[in-house]
């Protein structure tokens, strides 16, 4: 006998309650504390500060806690807070110029004015798992550090721009739409088109750019420069009328170098690809610099040829928390749609059904010719 | 009066309400057209009714009584934890009375017992674009929607009848609105579009993550396209309702042993209810 589905608010509190238990694990083994997460899990914090776009280690340690270190699922809490948030103001453009320095490479020239810093990186590391670490004995090496005081460090790409030999970064001072505030319109300029790629999943960027340097899209691009370090944030008080810095982030900024074979109007030159991430997501910033070069094919007048080039594909896709929700609404009830369908579907093999014999007919017909 | 604590009535900003009532009534104004808006992020997942929770988070006050469906039961999960965000954050009334409704709230279904005018539907819509899989790109749909350049949709209704013998959509079937925009109904069976042709309830439909809103004005003339010699028509079953023994409403079918066995019973459970309920008092008053 047929009992109509009820319960659903008793399931759905129950299923809270199995989340929380499932999420805290053994009680034997001591609680993850957030600042655990933040301190020693800082790449996960990172990822989930530039998805969510909110700059707060213990906001994005504690959403990664709260989703048992699923990094969508907290990219998702910490977008829903930041929804809610007042907007106070508008920073002045981050002149990363400034930068102190924690690392800085380039794959463009050998040696450069303020010199290469490798910095934290797991770049010549041997991918040897350390038992050590498995038997918590870690006993970290103090690392040399050089007091030695900061040199400037220009950016490499200004240096190129010196001989003319890479484009005019177009400079625009008009304030950028938000795009979390603003629908999105086709074709997108760059403002939008970078807060996009800031935004987007990690992996779908890196596989979409790996496609474009392996043929799929015309990308023959050299990593300039690529720095991470603290950053000052300047706030214009209207008030004041003049700047004061209210505190300083961890970012790492990514310029990549790309070929261009020139047009009826422009002579060959470089032309640029920007990235940038909080914190030190490298990989970030770097898939960054390679779409955001490849989507500007059309401006360029190179031909479109591939999705990595077409706008409306890639940008359209890029937001993990719009891609997970459109993905996991099919766990959603689609009852009636799929009675609707059973319904034509039966009717269309009924009909299907009766026309064998009806071809068979004609069949005959076509043989007795 | 239930409200979370550090979150605004019905949980949006009062600014960014403002920003959605007036994309409303930009889509009162212009039937059926899609009208972008500045859609937030809400603490549900895209796709799970994020649209119409920010259309009915714009309308709502203290006086409504709401009412969520999905699938046109109110028992369903994602309905209940949509009631339940509203309880919490406006502490208004919640019923699971059409009649009562002053709002309703709705995914893929329109109540059978017909609304009123003073009351809105609002419809959760995963993609707004009737032409999405016929044109993926938003900009050329946009142009063909400003020029009515509609042919390619009545070429694939004619390619199902030509491989067919009849038009093969099921649900989310294509309407035209007041004789102007081509608009979908979101993913309400086919069987329920009929119920929008003048309905004197004010219909609004909102697309959370693809950032539109459309509407229906009351007594608005709905058409279902379809062709003068293969006429819209809509699903009919066989048996009738095994509850209430409804021989008109939309049937749910439900599998009760592991031999495949069948039965049919409304997707409208206040309408299965109200109709029970009418039974059971007439069955009191011809015993008295």
């Amino acid at each position: 006998m047929y009992v109509a589905v009820k319960g659903g608010e008793r399931a759905i509190d129950n299923a809270h309650a199995l989340l929380a238990e499932r999420r805290r694990g053994d009680r034997d083994i001591a609680e993850l504390s957030v600042a655990q997460i933040q301190n020693q899990l800082p790449l996960a914090v990172d990822r989930v500060m530039t998805e969510g776009s909110v700059y707060d280690p213990e906001l994005a340690a504690l959403a990664l806690k709260q989703a048992s270190g699923d990094a969508v699922e907290a990219i998702f809490l910490l977008r829903a807070y930041r929804t809610t948030l007042p907007r106070f103001g508008y920073s002045e453009p981050l002149d990363s110029e400034t930068m102190q320095i924690e690392r800085r490479i380039s794959g463009t020239f050998k040696d450069l004015p303020g010199g290469q810093t490798l910095g934290a990186t797991y770049d010549y590391t041997h991918r040897l798992l350390d038992f050590t670490l498995l038997a918590e004995g870690e006993q970290p090496t103090k690392p040399d550090t050089d007091e030695r005081p900061l040199e400037p460090c220009p950016r490499v790409l200004e240096l190129l721009n010196k001989e003319g030999l890479i484009e005019q970064s177009p400079k625009d001072d008009s304030r950028p739409r938000d795009i979390t505030r603003e629908p999105v319109d086709y074709p997108a300029e760059r403002a939008v088109r970078l807060q996009n790629l800031v935004r987007a999943d990690e992996g779908f960027l890196l596989s979409l750019s790996y496609a474009s340097m392996r043929g799929y899209g015309d990308s023959h691009p050299f990593a300039g420069e690529i720095r991470s370090g603290q950053v000052a944030i300047e706030l214009v008080p209207e008030e004041l009328g003049f700047p004061i810095v209210v505190g300083d982030i961890a970012m790492t900024e990514c310029e990549m170098v790309n070929q261009f074979h020139g047009s009826k109007t422009e002579p060959p030159q470089f032309t640029r690809g920007y990235g940038v991430s909080f914190g030190y997501n490298e990989r970030k910033a770097m898939t960054v610099a390679l779409m955001e070069r490849a989507l500007r094919a059309e401006e360029l007048g190179e031909a479109v040829n591939y999705p990595t080039q077409d706008q409306e594909f890639v940008l359209s896709h890029t937001d993990c928390v719009s891609a997970n929700g459109f993905v996991s609404h099919l766990k959603l009830p689609h009852y009636v749609d799929f009675q609707s369908e059973l319904e034509m579907i039966r009717r269309l093999r009924r009909e299907a059904g009766e026309q064998p014999a009806h071809s068979q007919a004609e069949q005959a017909g076509e043989a007795a010719v | 009066m239930s409200q979370v604590d550090g979150y605004n009535f019905a949980y949006l900003d009062e600014q960014t309400k403002r920003m959605i009532r007036r994309a409303i009534l930009k889509a009162v104004a212009i039937p059926g057209y899609q009208v972008p808006f500045g859609g937030r992020e809400m603490p549900l997942p895209h796709g799970w009714g994020t649209g119409g929770m920010q259309v009915t988070a714009s309308v709502i006050g203290t006086e409504d009584r709401l009412k969520v469906i999905d699938q046109g039961a109110d028992d369903t999960t994602n309905a209940i934890s949509i009631r339940r965000f509203f309880a919490r954050t406006t502490g208004v009334e919640t019923t699971e009375k059409t009649a009562d409704a002053t709002l309703i709230q709705t995914r893929h279904r329109v109540p059978e017992r017909p609304l009123e005018n003073g009351q809105i539907l609002i419809y959760q819509v995963p993609v707004p674009e009737p032409l999405r899989f016929i044109e993926a790109r938003d900009s050329e749909t946009r142009k063909m929607h400003a020029l009515r350049e509609y042919g390619a949709m009545q070429v694939k209704l004619y390619e199902d009848v030509a491989r067919f013998g009849h038009i093969a959509t099921s649900y989310d079937y294509p309407v035209m609105v007041n004789g102007r925009y081509m608009m979908t109904p979101s993913p309400i069976p086919k069987f329920d579009n009929p119920k929008l042709d003048r309905m004197p309830a004010l219909q609004l439909f909102g697309a959370g993550f693809e950032k539109r809103i459309y509407a229906v004005p009351p007594y608005t003339e709905v058409k279902s396209l379809d062709f003068d010699d293969h006429p819209f028509e809509v699903q009919q079953w066989e048996g009738n309702c095994e509850i209430c023994g409804s021989d008109h409403s939309f049937l749910d079918e439900v599998i009760t042993d592991d031999a495949g066995s069948k039965m049919f019973v409304c997707s409208d459970t206040d309408y299965c209810r109200e109709r029970l309920e009418a039974q059971s008092a007439v069955a009191e008053e011809v015993a008295l």
